[in-house]
């Protein structure tokens, strides 16, 4: 059986597409055989930035309708060939998203994959309720402020009544805490909210802090997912992410301030 | 046999025949509320004759148990049958036989009318009653009035449904509960909690708690840090602006006090 995991966040624009990419990735790269389905139909960008926008024929709507079959529909990634990308249509809306038909999806997926990644459109609607609802495990990407750790704590009211876990009364889904384009310099200005101060109105396990980096940027407009730019401070932490979700113990990195000598203050990279 | 909050109307309706009384300066008498049993009787036949034969046999097994008794008549069953039915010869029946109707039951409005008229109270339709003349209808096939003597406790407990949640409550979330709220997390900004009882948070309160929603203004609200949105006890309320600013990060309860709500650090 497949792991489910659903990314999302209520809150649009936080890093979600980027975490699936770079989540989906990093799995299918310790050699799990992971597929990546994007549940933002109409609103399609997991392709762009997992590079294969160029090849997509069929998508996840085609497959529901029964137009084409789930292999058809599947691109196998060119990097790692243990990763598939479903990717969405961008000529529908979410309501061609039936329950049925993603509940008929990810059973075929389940016999042959490892790990779903389910990358959730933002908002608390049809699209988004339809990635989180056959999760086993959220990841829940906020940003250090306010709204954006509002629009989590909503999301995981929902993950924890209107899932099938939930539905069926079995074991809750495990919500997993992603802090993305956090900046520690701005923390200590008191112009983001730390680490602590989300915990402390979240309450959740924390998975890893991504660092606010331009390497972000880069690998989105090139199509590559930032795990693989392993030099990046993002990089990185996305590495550790994928490795303590899979039970590995890697402390936590990029939460205080770099110590920069004169030397780093003028070359320093970011 | 059935429990029922009872003698606070019993004793507004003896002080209502005292108007007059002096003024005290020590107060003279005090509302309770307070629950005991009262055996219930439940009509199943409009036939008075047949009704008064098997009372009067049932009365001849345990006569110290029925003399003066309180007894309250449900009329569900006998109503349902759709026959009419007249309370006044079944009262004079019941006050000749030294039994004291404390109340009906399920009357029909020309039964209600009646009761009113000989003074007894009008009880509404009380889900655990009809469960007991449920019960007793299994009991017993032949029609035939019933006083039930057995003492079930079952149906008391369950008159009061406190609740605990081990969760956090998150934003956009709602809990009601019938009783007390025991709340073992933080209640996050924009959840809303309610309470016919006390809210009790082990946590911190960033969303709205509302205690006493059904008006009972002896609740109150206990929190470990109080951030809440808006704190309410039986509709007197008070959003953060009107919070002091100190107080926001200490265990805090909050209570009424003359129409006011006082936030005290504990």
């Amino acid at each position: 059986m497949a792991r489910i995991i659903v990314v999302t966040s209520g809150k649009g624009g936080v890093g979600k597409t980027t975490t699936s990419a770079a989540i989906a990735m990093g799995l299918a790269k310790k050699g799990h055989k992971t597929a990546v389905i994007d549940f933002d139909v109409g609103l399609r960008n997991l392709d762009l930035i997992m590079g294969c926008e160029r090849r997509v024929v069929y998508d996840f709507v085609n497959v529901i309708n029964g137009e084409a079959t789930l292999r058809q529909a599947l691109i196998k990634d060119k990097r790692c060939n243990q990763l598939f990308i479903l990717p969405a249509s961008q000529t529908r809306d979410k309501d061609a998203l039936t329950q049925e038909g993603v509940g008929k999806v990810l059973d075929e997926l389940s016999k042959e994959f490892k790990y779903i990644v389910c990358d959730s459109p933002a908002g608390i609607e049809r699209g988004a309720n339809l990635a989180m609802y056959f999760a086993d495990d959220a990841f829940v990407v906020t940003n250090p402020e306010v709204s954006s750790v509002r629009d989590s704590d909503r999301m995981l009211g929902i993950l924890a009544s209107k899932s099938r876990r939930a539905e069926a009364g079995e074991e809750a889904i495990n919500e997993y805490l992603l802090l993305s384009r956090y900046s520690p310099e701005r923390v200590k200005l008191g112009e983001m909210l730390s680490v602590e101060d989300v915990q402390d109105i979240l309450s959740l396990h924390l998975l890893g802090v991504i660092p606010e980096s331009k390497s972000v940027l880069n690998a989105s407009n090139s199509g590559t997912p930032v795990i693989l730019d392993e030099e990046s401070n993002a990089g990185q932490a996305y590495a550790d992410v994928v490795a303590r979700y899979l039970g590995e113990d890697v402390p936590h990195r990029f939460i205080d301030e770099e110590k920069k000598g004169l030397f780093g203050k003028i070359f320093g990279r970011k | 046999m059935l429990l029922f909050n009872q003698l606070h109307q019993l004793n507004y309706y003896q002080m209502s025949t005292d108007t007059e009384a002096p003024i005290y300066t020590k107060p003279a008498l005090e509302f309770k509320s307070t629950s005991f049993s009262v055996p219930v009787l439940v009509i199943q036949t409009p036939e008075l004759k047949q009704i008064k034969h098997q009372l009067e046999e049932k009365i001849a097994q345990a006569p110290d148990f029925f003399k003066n008794s309180p007894v309250l008549i449900d009329l569900q069953y006998v109503n349902d049958t759709e026959l009419s039915f007249e309370l006044p010869p079944l009262i004079e029946f019941l006050h000749a036989k030294k039994l004291c109707a404390v109340g009906i039951s399920s009357g029909n409005d020309k039964q209600i009318i009646s009761a009113l008229d000989y003074h007894i109270p009008v009880h509404s339709i009380h889900s655990s009653l009809s469960e007991s003349s449920q019960e007793n209808k299994n009991l017993s096939k032949p029609v035939a009035p019933e006083v039930t003597a057995e003492k079930t406790t079952k149906n008391a407990i369950n008159t009061v449904e406190n609740m605990l949640v081990s969760q956090p409550v998150r934003s956009g979330q709602r809990i009601y509960a019938k009783g007390d709220l025991t709340i073992l997390s933080h209640v996050s900004a924009g959840a809303e909690v309610m309470a016919e009882g006390n809210i009790h948070i082990y946590g911190a309160l960033r969303g709205r708690a509302l205690a006493g929603v059904q008006g009972n203004s002896k609740s109150r609200i206990f929190c470990s840090a109080l951030q809440a949105e808006l704190i309410s006890i039986a509709g007197h309320y008070k959003t953060s602006e009107d919070f002091d600013k100190l107080e926001q990060h200490q265990p805090t309860q909050v209570f009424l006090q003359d129409q006011a709500l006082i936030i005290n650090t504990l």
